[in-house]
Order: structure tokens, then sequence, then C-alpha cells
């Protein structure tokens, strides 16, 4: 225990740790302080000015959320001085900004606006600077959208790239009136190392960085009687949906989402569940094969640890960074690709529709998607495999677009073919949800057996730490997997991609040796992906982590390999994990990228 | 330099560039002194730092003294940027050995193996001179078996690398940004260590009070202001250069002495000082703030003579050009607001903003000073609100 800290703020006593922070202590007495530069998830920059107090005896105000509290220290938050200063300041960011709040996209999510309207900033005095400021806007992406405008510099994003996601791709450039968020020789985000991960979109505060918006293409879709629109949704979208539609944090809205996707007249609702659980075949077999090529042929090529690919963010990642690691990465597509590549072959087949008329959406809680969408290789079906990917926000909006009153939907099930998803492939959503999906299945092929844990819940791959680590020691094995009999399966699990960094330079430096690695590029894995609701810090990620669980324990199927549907494409279509038929369809190649 | 006659002449003093080159035997006998000992001699000299924010030496040194970390260091602000100050050029030009025992005996006192000397990018002409002048310093140190290296890192031209904090970022090669105090650097300083970081004249200072002893510094100057300080003069001025004169000088008496007698205004401590109009120069002392009749201006150093011909207008336009482009920019009160500041004097100027306007952007200052995160942008309205008050009928008309 640390020492305590004596102080009042507004003449109410608080006794806080010495560590703490003025805007910490003031939380305590239900005091808010406001803030704009300060996030959560963030190392403190102080620089917005907006959270500023007073503090008797320091005729100068102090930033509250910089400012270390000290014993004695008396603290006012809301005098004359510290109001009219903090007027000026929010007037002061309003000059620089692009004011065009009813056209803008983070319109009602906008930190920014509602201070304004919080401070009742009526009147612009000062000067509009933006005439002179040339702002550009970057477009490029196909992920990620960049509006200098609406950027206030407050580097959440800049310490997002570098913090959270050791990326780097933006950066503060130039100083003065010219200081600017940009990238490497202010080239557009497609052509820098950005991962397109969206991290930077959640933890930015107004409209400067945005997703790429494919909402009035999806609708077009819709409205075109020619067309077999279909859409599947990632598992982490149906704990995240419904804090943009009035219900509270951590409600599982999967039945309400599947009612609501059928009324705005999607043809077929289906589940990336069902692709999920595919996965794990996948790449499970993946893992033994290069495992047995390893202990039994002595073949020295084997790359391992062998690092799951279910995260496009994380995949960019290495290509730009490590690209050394390739080979250890799973040739498995993700499993939005892989559903992408089956609508328009096996699920095309099995409805009679011709796969040009498809259009294939995908709704994620992920940026990074609809780059992974775009890139070249994912036309494995013959046509682009996904056509759109949309966001849980995008989806949000369509569903408040088309006057349904979400909270009040009955709860409806997914279409068939493809909808049919185990509790495995629930929790892929979740950080160690893809190594608690593998080991599931792998354990019970290998000795025939149940993973030893309670209710399958494996309990050392949960939790929003960093890196995870576990090891299961495979024992009775059954006779064809006997090679591997007594052996300590060694696994980590890390989510963002600065806890990435971490353990690849572990495994360089031979600090660390694995088997198998879990890599989700984003904090708390694809429940706090760039594409959820706003806002986000580690309390709502674990809310909607517990909801994932929830809908793993309350789900029929709770195995990958017991999915009926899994069992149907295996005996009808794909043969066999890593077929011919699979290698074509479900496996994928990297690229080595540029470092910058 | 000559000067007139008639005028009156303030006392030159010549402790910092006399020639004298007895480092060795100044370094040995502090050697041979306890620290605390020559700790006490500089915090009763009342040395306080020649950069312009005056914060006492002595305790700096003690403060980061008493840290129990191992590593430590020693660093000598040379980024000299401010407008109108040009002495730590000629400090390090013609007396680095004083700057360097100043270094030595406070890396000797709290406990630092290795200094450097954050050097303006423009000041690249030095480093020849510099490096010949450490190479015989570093084997004086060793004759001395004190175990100290100094090195010369280059500034890259920013403005706001001379603030300590974003001097140690750019270091550490990082953006040069001013960081959240506290921690300050004798705390967290360079590598996260604790650091003192002083500027070039007080550390030639320290030498001085080295030598003499802190009575003879503290005899010159006045209460709260003690010691010489060397003056860079400039503007409307006969005779332009560097000078050494006591603290606690009248602006008249100043501007008796190197005014070309048509004197207006004098901008004290460069663009982020204040400006004294005529009015006042009777009621306005140089040094730092203290217990002085009327107000007391700190300063770099830096003394701007402006004449009858020169536009207020202009020269404050001139200010604001410069920190609207050498904001760091990472604060809103300071990036935002000097481009006001900017864009509003041209606006009132032209018509475009009534004179009103004037008095919201006084305010605005207020904000300024009060919120910015440095002492750049705490300052930087300085020159703003003083020429405004004072001249405000040149920003009118």
């Amino acid at each position: 225990m640390s020492n305590m800290v004596n102080l009042t703020i507004n003449g109410i006593a608080v006794s806080v740790e010495e560590n703490k922070t003025i805007l910490e202590a003031a939380k305590h007495l239900h005091i808010k302080i406001p803030t704009l530069c300060y996030h959560k998830d963030l190392c403190v920059a102080g620089n917005c000015r907006v959270c500023v107090v007073e503090q008797v005896g320091n005729h100068k105000l102090v930033a509250s959320c910089a400012t270390p509290v000290a014993e004695g220290m008396e603290i006012n938050t809301n005098t004359l001085k510290v109001r009219n200063c903090r007027k000026h300041i929010i007037e002061l960011l309003l000059t620089e900004h692009r004011e065009e709040c009813t056209k803008c996209y983070r319109n009602g999510h906008c930190e920014l606006q509602a201070l304004s309207a919080e401070y009742q900033i009526t009147n612009q005095d000062f000067i509009d600077l933006v005439p002179d400021k040339n702002y550009t806007v970057d477009r490029l992406s196909p992920a990620i959208e960049k509006d200098d405008s609406k950027c206030i510099r407050c580097q959440r994003c800049v310490r997002t790239c570098a913090e959270i996601q050791s990326v780097g791709a933006i950066a503060v450039a130039h100083k003065g009136s010219e200081m600017k968020i940009s990238t490497f020789f202010d080239r557009s985000l497609d052509e820098v190392v950005c991962t397109n991960c969206g991290q930077c979109i959640v933890h930015c505060p107004t409209g400067a960085l945005t997703e790429k918006s494919y909402v009035e293409k999806v609708w077009d879709a819709l409205a075109d009687p020619d067309t077999h629109v279909i859409v599947q949704t990632a598992p982490a979208v149906r704990v995240g949906l419904g804090e943009e539609l009035g219900l509270g944090l951590g409600t599982r809205v999967t039945g309400k989402m599947v009612s609501a996707l059928k009324r705005l007249g999607f043809d077929s609702v289906l589940d990336t569940n069902f692709t999920a659980d595919l996965t794990i075949m996948e790449e499970g077999t993946e893992l033994l094969t290069r495992l047995k090529r390893a202990l039994v042929d002595d073949d020295p090529d084997v790359a391992l640890p062998m690092a799951t690919s279910c995260s496009p963010g994380w995949v960019k990642y290495i290509e730009h960074k490590y690209p050394e690691y390739l080979p250890n990465l799973s040739t498995c597509k993700s499993p939005q690709q892989m559903f992408g590549a089956l609508a328009k072959t096996y699920y095309a087949k099995n409805v009679n529709v011709v796969p040009e008329n498809i259009v294939s959406v995908s709704i994620m809680p992920c940026t990074a998607k609809k780059f992974e969408a775009n890139r070249p290789e994912m036309k494995d079906s013959g046509y682009k495999d996904v056509d759109f990917v949309l966001t849980t926000r995008e989806l949000a909006v369509m569903i408040k677009q088309a006057g349904i009153e979400f909270e009040k939907l009955n709860d409806e099930t997914f279409d068939s073919i493809m909808g049919v998803g185990s509790g495995a492939g629930a929790i892929f959503g979740a950080t160690g949800g893809v190594m608690e999906a593998a080991l599931r299945t792998a354990y019970e092929i290998v000795t025939g057996r149940e993973v030893p844990f309670d209710n399958l819940e494996i309990i050392p791959v949960r939790g929003l730490e960093g890196v995870k680590e576990t090891t299961v020691k495979i024992e009775g094995t059954v006779e064809e997997w006997n090679f591997l009999e007594g052996a300590e399966l060694k696994c980590a699990i890390t989510n963002g991609l600065e806890n990435a960094h971490k353990l690849l330079e572990a495994i360089k430096r031979g600090d660390k040796f694995y088997h198998f690695i879990e890599i989700m590029a984003c904090p708390g894995g694809c429940l706090g992906g760039g594409g959820q609701p706003f806002p986000v810090d580690n309390e709502i990620r674990l809310q909607r982590m517990n909801a994932l669980y929830e809908e793993d324990r309350n789900l029929p199927i709770r195995k990958s390999h017991e999915n009926p549907e899994i069992v149907q494409i295996y005996k009808e279509f794909l043969d066999e994990p890593l077929s011919h038929k699979s290698h074509k369809l479900l496996h994928t190649s990297y690229v080595k990228r540029e470092q910058y | 330099m000559t000067t007139t006659a008639t005028k009156k002449q303030l006392h030159r003093i010549d402790l910092i560039f006399n020639n004298d080159d007895d480092c060795k035997e100044i370094l040995r006998n502090a050697l041979s002194r306890s620290d605390q000992e020559i700790v006490n001699e500089m915090v009763n000299s009342g040395l306080k730092g020649r950069g312009g924010a005056g914060f006492p030496t002595g305790l700096k040194w003690k403060l980061t003294a008493e840290s129990k970390e191992k590593e430590k260091y020693v660093i000598c602000n040379a980024d000299e940027g401010e407008p109108g100050t040009f002495k730590d050029r000629e400090i390090l030009t013609r007396v680095p050995h004083k700057v360097l025992s100043g270094m030595a005996m406070c890396a000797k006192i709290i406990g630092a193996q290795k200094g450097y000397i954050y050097l303006r990018g423009e000041y690249k002409f030095l480093v020849p001179d510099l490096k010949k002048e450490l190479r015989k310093f570093h084997d004086i140190l060793d004759e001395l078996g004190l175990d100290f290296r100094v090195e010369i890192f280059l500034g890259s031209g920013a403005y706001i690398c001379g603030e300590e904090s974003a001097l140690i970022e750019s270091m550490e090669g990082k953006r040069g940004e001013p960081r959240n105090k506290p921690p300050f650097p004798s705390v967290n300083g360079f590598k996260g260590k604790p650091t003192v970081v002083n500027n070039v004249e007080t550390l030639a200072h320290s030498y001085t009070i080295l030598k003499f002893g802190a009575k003879k510094f503290r005899d010159l100057g006045v209460k709260d202001s003690r010691g010489s300080k060397v003056f860079s003069v400039s503007g409307d001025t006969p005779i332009p250069g560097i000078y050494e004169l006591e603290l606690g000088m009248t602006v008249q008496d100043f501007v008796d002495d190197f005014g070309d007698g048509d004197c207006k205004a004098v901008q004290v401590g460069g663009a982020s000082g204040f400006l004294v109009p005529r009015k006042r120069f009777g009621k306005t002392t140089i040094g730092y703030e203290g217990k002085l009749t009327g107000i007391s201006l700190p300063t770099g150093g830096s003394m701007m003579i402006f004449n009858s011909s020169r536009s207020m207008y202009n020269v404050l336009n001139n200010y604001l050009e410069f920190f609207e482009e050498e904001s760091c920019g990472q604060c809103t009160p300071c990036r935002v607001g000097c481009q006001q500041l900017l864009k509003g004097i041209k606006a009132v100027k032209r018509g475009e903003k009534p004179t009103s306007y004037l008095d919201q952007l006084l305010k605005l200052t207020e904000t300024m000073k009060l919120t910015a995160k440095c002492g750049l942008g705490q300052s930087v309205a300085n020159s703003f609100s003083s020429i405004v008050e004072n001249f405000r009928e040149e920003m009118i008309y």
C-alpha cells in the first residue's frame, strides 16, 4: 500500500494514493473535470490544457491530468478564472477546426462538440484559422480516412499508434501553426506502415480519423433486385452493437442483430462464427502437421511457433515489421475471408444462386478487415470474395436509418447454410479465444478426450493481460498422434501490437520458445477492435469480454469440430482439412512490405 | 568600443571575459573542498539562472545532488535562440574553459560522469574550437583525477529546445517538446536520470564564484538580483555589442548609457520579454522578481533599443511571426493563441476587427500566461500585452 495524500478539491477533503493525479483524485469525489488529450489507455500528454484547475498558492493554473497530488494541496475546479480559461481554450481549438458538425461522421460522438455544447460556445469571436490552413484529407486507404481539418492535435492517435500498437505510422510533424499529425513523408495512410487496425479512430476525440464508410454501397446493393445480398457477422459485433443502439455495456444482442439484418433486407443472414470454427479445423490441423514435421520428420524448415492469422492488422504488421517471421504465420485465411471464398462457391451452389450475383457483406468490429477484403489475392472464388466490410458502428447507422427500434426486436436465428457457429467460434472475439478454441479441438483430436478444464473453460488464456502464456501437457494420445505423447505444448497469447512486438523480440533473442502463438492486433482482441463503438477503455473491453464468454456458455455446441455445418462442409465440399480444395479456397500467402 | 563621454556610464564588470586561464588551479582547489562547502558557496552567492528564468543555481545543484541515483548528467544549455541574444556565443568563443570548469564542478557535486553542451545548430562553426578546448580540458580532468567527460550535441534549430525539458527530449532523439512538470530534470532529466541544465553564462559565473568566492559576487547587484550579467545590446544604439553590467540598474540608466538619445522603448528579455516604454524607464529595474521599487524585469540578457522611428506595430508583428512559427505546437493556448494574436493585430490594423478586439486579445494573453504548458507558452504573450497596453494607438493607426 502506498502512502496516502490528503488534499481538498472545491473545499471537499479527499485522501488518495500519492502517485495519483488531481484528475484522478477529483473522480473520487465525483467531480468531473473535462479532458480532451487524456485517455485512460494512454500516457499523459497534458497538451490540450482543457483540464486546467486552480491550485491555491500557484498563480498559474495546472493541468489536472498531468499534475500529481501533494499533501495539503487545495484545488478549485470551478472558479471564474478556470471557467474563463477553459472557454478560451475550447474557442481556440474551434478556430483551427473545420466546423461542419452536421456533415461530420462523428456528429453526436465528438468530444469537442460535446465540450463546446457543455460550455455553451455560441459566439465565435476569434478569427477562423481554417481558410488559411491548406488542410488535407486523405481518403486513399480502403480502411481509414484522415481529415486534418478536424484534428485538434491532442496526439491521442500518435500515442495509440506508438504505445499500444508499436507501429508509429502517424507522428507529429512541423511546429507552431504548421504542426500536424502526419505520416512518413506525408504519404497516404495507404502507402505507409499503417496496419489499418483503427485504434487511432477509437482513440480520436473528433472526426479527424474515421473509417472509410461503405454504408451507401450496401444500401445500393440491398436495393438492387438482381443481387443476392448475404451478410456475415463477426463474433465481437454481437457484444458491442448494443452500445450504439441504446443498450447497456456488455449486452448480448445476437438475436436482435439477426432480426435487424433481416429487416434491412439481406437475403441471407449468416455467421462468421461458422468460418471461425472452420479456421480451427484448418489451423489446428496445420499446427499438428507442423508439429509432426518438426518432431517426427525432423524437418528443419518447419517454422515454429506457428502464429494465428485471423487478425488482418497483425498480418500487415508482421509483413512490415517482421517479414522474416512470415513463414511462421498460419497460411489460413481469416474467418472473414474463408467465408467470402465459400460464399461464392459452396454457398452459391447450395442455394443455387449465380456467384456473380452475390454481394457478400461482412459486419466486423474491425477496420483492417476493410483492407483485408481489398487485398488483391482475396479472389479465390473467382470473384472478389468479400465485397463490402462494415464496422459495428456502420451497421448501427444502417439500423437507425431504417427506423428499426432495435431494443424492441425479437430474437431471430441465423439462416443456413453457414449460419451455425459453436461457442468456440464465438470466443474468437476475445483475446485468447482462438487459442482456447484451438485447444478444445486439437486436444480432443490428439487424445480423444476433452481439454482438462472445467466446463471447457481454459481460464489461463483469458483476460486483458498483454502477454499470456500457457503450457498444455499432452498425455494419453490416440495412436495416430502418439508421437506427441508427453509433449508440452507451449503457447502464448498477446493483444495489442506492442505486446506482439515484445513477444517477437523475446522469441528472436531466444529468451522464449513456443509452439503456438495467438496474436490479436487490438487491445482485448476483436472486441476492442477499431470498428467497435466509442468510447473504449479496459472496463468496457472487460464487459464485452464477459458477454462473449457468456455467449459461449449458452451455446449448445462449444467445440468447432462438433459444429454440424462443419461436419457437413467437409463431407460435401472440402473433403478434409488441408485438402486440395481447402488449400485453394481457405489458405493464402503473404508479402514482405516496407518498414516505413 | 567607444562611448560618448557626456553620458553617465554604467560600471562595466570584467569577470566573465577577463582572460584568466587558471581553471586547473581553481578546480584543484575546489576538489580539495567538500561538496557541501561548494554547494553552500553557490547558494550564498545568490546566483540565479542566466538563461532568463532565474532559478537559483545553487539550489538546482543541491536538489540534483540529493538524488540517490548513480547515473546523472550535466547539460550546458547553449541553444541560444532568444531573438536579440548573442552573449552565449561570445562566452563560448572567448572563455569556453570557464564554462567547462563550471560543468566539471557541478558534475563533481551532483555525481555525474557525463556532460553535454547542447549547442544551437546555427553555432556549428564553434565546434572545431570547442573540440580543441575539450581535449585540453579533458587532459586537465585526467590530471586532477576527475572522472568526467563532456560531449557536444548539436541542436537542429528549434527555438523551443532552449526550454530545458524540450532540450532533453531532443537529446533523447525525440521531438523537441516540453515535458509536464513536475517531475523536474533534477529528478527526471536526460534518459530519465537526475540532470542539471544550466545556461552557458550561469556556468561561467559559477567559475567566477569558485575563484573569487561568493562574497565578491554578492557584492555586485542588488537584493534578490546578485552579481553581474552579460547583456546583448542591439537595436537603435551607437554601441551595440556584449556588455557585462551589474544587475539592478534602471532602464533609464541603461538607456542613458546605450541609447541614441531618441529612445522610445526597450524590449527587455527578447521576444518573450517585456517592452518598457519611456515613461517607465525610471521605475523599471533589470533583475529578478523581488522586493525592489517598481517593476523588476528578468532577462536572458537581450536588450533591444527602439527609437522614435520604429513602428511598435511592426515590432510586435515581427515577434508574433516568430512565435507563430516557433511554438512547438503541442499545447492549445500557445499554438493557437500565437496565431490568433498575429492574425488579430493584422485584422485590427486593416479595420476588419474593431479596436475593442485588442481588449479581447489581451484577455486571451491572460489565458495563455495561465494555462500554457511551458515557460515559452506562458511568456509569448508578454510582448503582446506590454506593447498593446503602451502603444495602443500604433496598433490601430
